[in-house]
């Protein structure tokens, strides 16, 4: 089962990996000519389409691409002349701490605040949180992030930063303060749908079967949820989970280039703006894959957690 | 419209509950679909919402030179010029450009959202409906498009493509329909089994008017919910790339672009992010509020109070034709194996 998994992540990376390459076969310039300009020799033209290898039939330079993703190379940037790997490398990390951030906030906030609404569903408590959910979870991340801006930042309150402040050479975590905004900007964004989906899945277990037998047999409340009703929600959570760190890697293309903060969403935009197709190709791919393990793990641990999907691995 | 009596409109939806059971939503429906729509206060309030930034953004630009003294791309004062609503970073007058900035992100979500639910409704449909290779071809290359995010799919396509309006149009849509293929492939699978689909076959009824007779009455509720919330997430995703400067492209005005050019002047000169925020915000608001509400409708919960007994007996009787709420209800959690549907509840998470 997780074998048979396993088998399918790879074939939509692999899939996705064609998808992303033949864009660059759409593209109506000519790379050798974005990177070297209109004063370019025909000379030099020649001599550096032989050295991206532009002369190729579309399958070896596809097979050349992805081994370089393999391999860790991942092309060259047509604005820069540089390669990607170095562009990337100091803007991952970047992501990374905001991505970790709000994802160590977001997940237990979501799934505490949704098992809490449905346990007291109904009450007015839960129809506050869920008509909350509902009115932030329609709102684009960038109107989240310009009211949380407006708010906290600029106009009623003056205590954060708006911008990031990141001098070349300087890590964009010394100083903390500006991590706020794009972070709860995240945040925000994820968690209603996190307690939707908790809510409702929590709902569904409370009213089943199980759940009414044990609180039947006399079981303590507390007994109740920890032990009979959560263990049956796990795995639906945790697609849910999956499902909006996948959405985080995404979403922080907006948030980045919202808070200039440097990291791989911000460099994504500058190069859609460069038009420069290896960048984009490269971070496309990277979210793809991040998105394709995240819902793996998350399908494993809806395997393992479910008994009845468990037996049928080992049969 | 006059039902003011909240526990009107519920009686007659356990009638029409109990009536769907028996006979899988026959004609006679006591209470009209839309009718169940409107009676919930959510629904009413998204109508007034949505209602009025439409009415902005159409009526705007008629009105916009005559009333505010200024076109969108005309020069009104010194930049920053404090008044109604003031001027922008290059003199531009903030309410007129607001008023005709509305129209071009509607028209665009709107061809989106059809082209989107349009394209996934027909692919979902012959998926259930052929089974076999033509079924697996069609969900695993939407697996496929499923694994890059949806803002970042359509960053591929306007680097290659260029930021014009087609091109938006054509990637939005394009990545809703794998979303909107695997409702409609779950609902449609649902109605297919059901034996006035096979009584039909049986008497050799053409394939296309078994879908548009039997099938696609019986879908309409998840299509609707569909509908509402593909345009939710169009909206959205067409100001976000406006936003980024790679949608619409100056001196066009529109509100995605207005927080744009405007927001480096926040402080200064709030209006011109303030306007179009709030009005992308009510505008997103209010669909998202019809969706629920029509997804509330087509699943037989009125108000939310009732949804959990109404849901344990939609869980009771497994996946029926009647009534598959795919915003809402639960995962098919325990039963399905996640091997085979990767991600049951695609429907209420916010999209890539």
């Amino acid at each position: 089962m997780i074998l048979k998994r396993l088998g399918v992540s790879v074939f939509v990376l692999l899939a996705v990996s064609l998808l992303v390459f033949v864009f660059t076969l759409m593209l109506p310039g000519d790379p050798a000519q974005a990177i070297l300009g209109q004063q370019a020799t025909p000379e030099r033209l020649a001599a550096l389409r032989e050295q991206l290898h532009l002369n190729d039939p579309w399958y070896t330079r596809y097979l050349t691409w992805l081994g370089g993703l393999f391999t860790g190379n991942l092309g060259t940037s047509a604005a820069t002349g540089g390669s990607v790997n170095a562009l990337l490398a100091s803007k991952l990390s970047a992501s990374m701490v905001l991505l970790v951030i709000s994802a160590v906030v977001a997940i237990p906030v979501g799934l505490l605040l949704g098992t809490w609404s449905a346990m007291r569903r109904g009450r007015a408590s839960d129809q506050t949180l869920t008509g909350f959910s509902l009115v932030l979870a329609a709102l684009p991340e960038f109107v989240i992030g310009v009211v949380l801006t407006t708010l906290l930042s600029t106009t009623v309150f003056k205590l954060l930063p708006s911008v990031t402040m990141a001098a070349p050479g300087m890590r964009v975590w010394d100083y903390p303060l500006q991590l706020i905004l794009p972070s709860l900007t995240l945040i925000l964004v994820v968690v209603p749908y996190m307690i939707r989906m908790t809510r409702t899945t929590m709902i569904d277990v409370l009213d089943s079967g199980y759940v009414e037998m044990a609180r039947l047999k006399g079981l303590p409340e507390r007994q109740v949820i920890f032990k009979h009703a959560l263990p049956h929600a796990i795995g639906p959570v945790a697609q849910v989970v999956a499902m909006q760190l996948a959405w985080l890697a995404g979403g922080i293309v907006v948030v980045e280039f919202l808070f200039r903060y440097p990291g791989l969403g911000q460099a994504m935009v500058d190069a859609v703006n460069n038009r420069d197709v290896q960048v984009v190709q490269a971070l496309s791919m990277l979210i793809a894959a991040f998105y394709v393990v995240v819902n793996l793990i998350a399908d494993v641990i809806g395997i393992l957690a479910n008994p009845k999907l468990r037996t049928e691995t080992r049969s | 419209m006059s039902l003011k009596n909240p526990m009107t409109p519920s009686t007659g939806q356990l009638a029409q509950q109990s009536f769907g059971h028996s006979e899988s939503r026959g004609d006679a429906r006591p209470v009209s679909f839309a009718r169940r729509v409107l009676d919930q206060p959510a629904a009413k309030l998204g109508f007034v919402l949505t209602g009025l930034v439409l009415l902005v953004a159409v009526v705007g630009p008629f009105v916009v030179p005559a009333w505010t003294g200024y076109g969108s791309n005309s020069f009104a004062g010194k930049p920053f010029r404090t008044g109604v609503f003031g001027t922008d970073n290059l003199g531009r007058d903030v309410l007129s450009r607001f008023l005709e900035g509305g129209w071009r992100l509607l028209m665009y979500s709107a061809l989106a959202t059809v082209l989107g639910v349009g394209l996934g409704a027909v692919l979902g449909m012959f998926a259930a409906f052929r089974r076999g290779w033509l079924d697996a071809v069609i969900m695993r290359f939407g697996d496929v498009l499923l694994a890059i995010p949806q803002l970042v799919f359509a960053l591929l396509a306007v680097t290659v493509l260029g930021p014009k309006g087609w091109v938006l149009v054509l990637v939005i849509g394009v990545t809703h329909a794998p979303r909107v293929a695997r409702v409609i492939r779950s609902a449609t699978s649902g109605v297919v089994s059901e034996d006035y689909v096979l009584a039909s076959q049986m008497y050799a009824v053409p394939q296309w008017k078994i879908l548009s007779r039997d099938v696609v009455p019986n879908i309409m509720g998840p299509l609707m919910v569909e509908v509402g919330l593909r345009l939710t997430y169009s909206i959205g995703a067409v100001a976000s790339l406006s936003f980024l400067g790679l949608g619409m492209q100056p001196p066009t005005p529109d509100w995605g672009l207005m927080i744009n050019e405007n927001r480096i002047a926040l402080s200064l000169q709030p209006w011109g992010v303030i306007l179009p925020v709030i009005a992308i915000a009510v505008l997103t608001v209010g669909t998202n509020l019809i969706a629920d509400a029509v997804a509330g409708a087509s699943a037989g919960r009125v108000r939310s109070t009732r949804s959990a007994r109404k849901k344990s007996a939609t869980a009771a009787r497994g996946v029926t034709a009647t009534s598959p709420d795919p915003a809402l209800s639960a995962a098919p959690a325990q039963g399905a194996a996640p091997g085979e549907t990767p991600a049951p509840e695609q429907n209420a998470t916010k999209e890539l």
